[in-house]
């Protein structure tokens, strides 16, 4: 017996057992339409009588707009930079050498940036005065998207304003709600922020651990088993950063994408760090692991650190990146990078392209640094080894508050010693707080005095600060 | 061929429109004859270009790609009508405010012309398959895009999609060139000819003419680039703080007539990156129908309530009011923990003012707080271009926050937030802009402050002639427009000035014929507009001089006439218009 039939035997059940079903029905139906009314009337819809907004408006304690802010907290009193930021930076008035900013090829004072931005701005001025859609795509920024996309070997690449902006619009742009996506837990704030705005299904694994993730990727094949129909329908994405900002970390590119095609998650790397700084020509992870970039994608990254102006981009195929043109928000309804910038980082590009030793210069500066600080037996840094990026903590954990003030104190010291390193600042809002630690950026641009120079400097520093302490 | 034939029908329907509007031009004096002629014209005119682009996909209808997603996400958060919108601002007009309602008969065939090209698309996409853009290696993944949101990009947008996007290659200043652009295979890509047109530009925030590349600000901007470079690659709070964005901030705040300032490198992310830190769950946030994308997005990642009130409404904001105070917090009915509402300075695409006096009046009632966007109106709204308080004239501290953009009105790029030393002090502190995102440029720090000394009169009385020559501008160039029957929103003040072209077609007809003219301009429909309020928006500037806004409007009052965009219906003057600093007329 097919269902149909089923129903039309139960209606018939029905029927005979109760004689006056219909009256039922008809009582119900009535029921329901008073109660519909007076939940219409109970409801939000119409506007309340003055007296009881009065009576309420009278007791209503709204909440100050900000609550007190901490008088002397240190974001408060930032330190000053006021000289052009390159190998070396004036803080404070102090001349240091810099390890403190990300320009990891030591291009952002380069005499040839800076000509071409002087250039951009004689031609087009500063501003671009409008969004890429109305008027706002000047010249430079397509030949940008052209070189960047030339650059990395793939088909399409789009540039957004703003470093933070780009990964926090590329990721909602493809990840919707209900969507799977996976993602490594020490990811930077940006990413967390494009995931919120996403809205979808988040699943953190464990960092670095390919193991963990394969887990996570099981357990949801046996949710998936259940709900066929709904499991093929549903967009799995893994979203990982190539050198984590908050870690110094590279990612296990290999182990990563073996899962990536099983279980079919499209893969979108976050390449701020990594890019123009791992690799033999700069390319990033892709090229670092020696992976096809067609296989990742989109690759997100930053002007903002190893090119040395302001802005970000993202690459891959021209059916992956064109989507961004009329749904990435920042490139959308932002006004576009002024074109000096563009204009200056295709002056980096083309630095890059014509100096293969810079990206060689600073592997080797960032191995040495990395084997020099074994010698501070204080301190530990776990990053990867050629990582521009390095954090240093506290070999001797301790509590966190003890150790932002030990590590600031550390981190000023050097600074009266003319190397400028920094404690990066955080928020309490990320989804895992790092561990407080000195952030050592890298560059290209230091030779080997420099780099002793800043070792020894790191470790007199730490040895004084901690001894004091104890 | 699929293109032919739509482009049958549509001139078919394009002209039938055409001749229904005609009887409307007796009211301007003109003779039916007359009307009779412009609709052949209409059809020769058509034809012709029809067939000098053959390869070229006509565009039938127009789509703002751009704010698709947001504008639907907004309205699939309260569902507001749009309809209503215009019907509410009616009932309370205001002497300067025009919102024109739509004719019946345009309204129809907009409905009709739309389903029409969806239809179309769609046998377009049963028979025309693209050899481009398709995902490779990624066979057995579920598909990436929506399947109605691929359909319209590919098939409904294309057709215009040559009116947006366009490279230039100079300033963006009262002239602009065009980098000239042409498509072989119907809209999917585009080469460049290698020839460039100088156009008049109404199409970019260049309100008080300071896009140059040359004179002051320019000359200030390269001084600081050599001194401190382009860029600091690090954060404020790590090492991008330098002095010039302290003097930045302490300028803007002092501009502004409020206690202390902040600043970002970039607009969007200002609004976005900074509400979450002022608004939280257990808050309440009434936002205006019409706000910016990076409002909305700023809002959704806080975590609020969001409850959307008709655009520019006073009435409704009241009514949202009452019951928020009255029922609190739904589900628990805890009251809640504060309402913000946040509204923008002008709307970008209605060329609204926002009504500033009564809305402080509602949030002294009842105790919420006012965030303001004048990412438009700072700079190029009052007297001495201090944005929409300036204009009516109230004390900038009543309003709790005000945040405005520098890609605007000072021809740079970033953007602020100003108000008590107190809330900027706590942004400093939580903001997510200040810790996590670079600090803005030196150079393009330099062109806001050499800007914004002029604006505020430190440097003589240059900045005083920019307001009132934008000002002069608008009102004539606002004028005009009335007197040629052309339906325009918004309020008599604002720069920004939409044209209602309602048909899609029309949108993208008038771009093209417009830029065939010299003249540069953008066009907006849906969905970043309701359906069938299609729309030109041009955006004035004091750089702009009268011969240049002639030339406009005498070509505007021409394809007016063969295109049929005399909608409106109010009584125009027939004295000639002045082009004088005078208020009244």
């Amino acid at each position: 017996m097919n269902t149909n039939l089923l129903f039309v035997e139960s209606v018939e059940v029905l029927r005979n057992s109760l004689l006056h079903y219909h009256t039922l029905l008809e009582v119900i139906l009535v029921l329901w339409i008073v109660w519909f009314i007076f939940k219409k009337r109970s409801k939000q819809d119409s506007v309340p009588s003055k007296e009881l907004v009065e009576n309420k408006l009278a007791e209503w304690r709204p909440e100050s707009l900000v609550p007190e802010s901490p008088k002397n907290h240190p974001s408060l009193s930032p330190k000053y930079v006021t000289s052009k930021v390159g190998k070396r930076v004036i803080v404070d008035g102090k001349n240091c050498l810099n390890l403190g900013t990300h320009n990891y090829l030591g291009l952002s004072d380069k005499a040839e940036l800076i000509e071409s931005a002087a250039a951009a701005i004689k031609k087009y001025g500063v501003g671009s005065c409008g969004p890429r859609g109305f008027y706002g795509t000047v010249d430079v920024h397509l030949e940008l998207e052209e070189r960047l996309a030339k650059f990395m070997g793939v088909e399409e690449a789009i540039t957004y304003s703003y470093g933070f902006t780009t990964v926090s619009s590329a990721i909602p742009a493809y990840c919707k709600r209900k969507d799977l996506i996976f993602v490594d837990e020490r990811v930077n704030f940006a990413i967390q922020k494009g995931l919120d705005a996403s809205r979808g299904n988040i699943q953190y694994f464990k960092h670095n651990d390919a193991q963990d993730l394969r887990n996570l990727l099981m357990k949801q094949e046996e949710i998936d088993k259940r709900h066929l129909k709904k499991g093929a329908k549903v967009k799995r994405f893994l979203i990982i950063e190539g050198i984590y900002v908050n870690t110094g970390n590279i990612c296990p590119l290999p182990e990563l994408l073996a899962l990536c095609k099983e279980y079919k998650l499209r893969i979108f790397i976050d390449e701020s760090i990594s890019f123009g700084t791992i690799g033999l020509h700069g390319k990033g992870v892709t090229e670092y692991f020696n992976i096809p970039i067609s296989e990742i994608d989109m690759i997100m990254g930053s002007l903002e650190w190893a090119i040395g102006t302001i802005g970000g981009f993202c690459v891959g195929a021209s059916f992956i990146i064109d989507h961004q043109r009329l749904s990435g928000l920042g490139y959308c309804f932002s006004a576009s990078q002024p074109p000096l910038l563009a204009s200056a980082a295709i002056t980096s590009l083309d630095i890059i392209e014509n100096n293969l030793e810079i990206v060689q210069s600073l592997k080797n500066n960032a191995l040495s640094i990395h084997n020099g600080l074994k010698e501070i037996l204080m301190l530990e840094c776990s990053s990867f080894a050629e990582s521009p990026l390095k954090h240093v903590y506290l070999k001797e954990q301790k509590d966190r508050a003890i150790e932002e003030k030990l590590l600031s104190a550390i981190a000023n010291k050097c600074i009266e010693n003319n190397l400028a390193i920094i404690v990066p600042v955080y928020l309490e809002s990320e989804i895992i707080l790092p561990r407080p630690s000195l952030r050592l950026c890298i560059s290209a641009s230091l030779d080997n005095s420099d780099i002793e120079f800043a070792l020894n400097a790191l470790k007199k520093c730490t040895e004084e600060i901690l001894s004091f302490c104890e | 061929m699929f293109h032919e034939s739509s482009s049958v029908i549509f001139l078919t329907l394009f002209s039938l429109n055409n001749s229904l509007s005609s009887p409307r031009k007796s009211i301007s004096g003109d003779f039916s004859g007359a009307g009779l002629s412009s609709t052949m014209t209409v059809k020769g005119r058509y034809q012709l270009e029809w067939s000098k682009s053959r390869s070229r996909s006509i565009s039938i209808i127009s789509i703002n790609n751009i704010f698709i997603n947001i504008v639907i996400q907004h309205r699939n958060l309260l569902q507001s009508a749009h309809g209503s919108t215009k019907m509410d601002l009616q009932k309370t007009p205001r002497s300067k405010e025009s919102f024109e309602k739509v004719p019946f008969i345009t309204a129809a065939l907009t409905y009709l012309g739309f389903y029409f090209l969806m239809f179309l698309g769609f046998i377009n996409q049963l028979f025309f398959v693209p050899k481009i853009a398709t995902e490779k290696n990624r066979e057995g993944y579920a598909p990436l895009y929506d399947n109605f949101e691929k359909f319209y990009f590919k098939y409904v947008y294309r057709r215009i999609r040559d009116c947006w996007n366009r490279p230039i290659c100079s300033v963006p200043g009262a002239r602009v060139t065009l980098k000239n652009r042409v498509t072989h295979d119907n809209g999917w890509t585009f080469q460049f000819t290698g020839t460039e047109t100088q156009c008049i530009n109404l199409g970019s925030y260049n309100y008080l003419g300071f896009a140059k590349a040359s004179g002051k600000c320019a000359d200030e901007s390269i001084k600081t680039l050599r001194k401190f470079g382009c860029a600091s690659c690090s954060t404020r709070l790590e090492l991008g703080n330098m002095p010039i964005h302290d003097e930045l901030e302490k300028l803007t705040a002092k501009f502004l007539g409020v206690e202390d300032a902040i600043v970002f490198g970039m607009g969007f992310a200002t609004n976005s990156l900074n509400l979450p830190s002022l608004v939280s769950k257990g808050c309440l946030v009434l936002s205006d129908e019409k706000n910016h994308a990076s409002l909305i997005l700023g809002l959704r990642l806080s975590g609020a309530v969001i409850q959307i009130f008709k655009h520019n409404s006073v009435k409704h904001l009241e009514e949202c009011l009452k019951k928020a105070i009255v029922f609190g917090q739904p589900k628990t009915s805890k009251p809640w923990k504060k309402i913000i509402i946040v509204v923008e300075g002008i709307y970008s695409m209605e060329g609204s003012i926002v009504h500033l006096p009564e809305m402080l009046e509602l949030k002294k009632k009842y105790k919420a707080y006012l965030y303001v966007d004048e990412a438009h109106s700072a700079g190029s709204m009052g007297k001495h271009g201090r944005g929409v308080c300036d204009y009516y004239g109230i004390d900038p501290r009543e309003v709790d926050i005000l945040m405005g953009t520098f890609t605007k009105s000072f021809g740079s790029a970033g953007g602020y937030i100003a108000g008590t030393k107190a809330l900027i002090n706590h942004i400093r502190i939580y903001g997510h802009a200040h810790t996590y995102a670079t600090s803005i440029s030196p150079p393009v720090t330099q062109q806001i402050i050499t800007s914004m000394r002029i604006i505020a009169g430190e440097d003589g009385i240059d900045g005083k002639k920019r307001i009132k020559q934008l000002a002069r501008n608008t009102r004539y160039f606002r004028r005009r427009l009335n007197q040629i029957g052309v339906i325009i929103y918004g309020n008599e003040d604002s720069p920004v000035v939409p044209m209602l072209v309602y048909l899609f077609s029309k949108i993208g007809t008038v771009i093209r014929t417009l830029t065939s003219r010299n003249i540069a301009t953008v066009g907006v429909g849906f969905p970043a507009t309701p359906l069938m309020e299609g729309r030109i928006r041009f955006c004035l500037s004091a750089a702009h001089t009268k011969e240049q806004l002639d030339y406009v409007l005498s070509h505007i009052e021409e394809i007016a006439d063969i295109l049929g965009l005399k909608y409106s219906r109010k009584p125009r003057t027939t004295t000639k218009i002045e082009y004088s600093d005078s208020e009244m007329e």
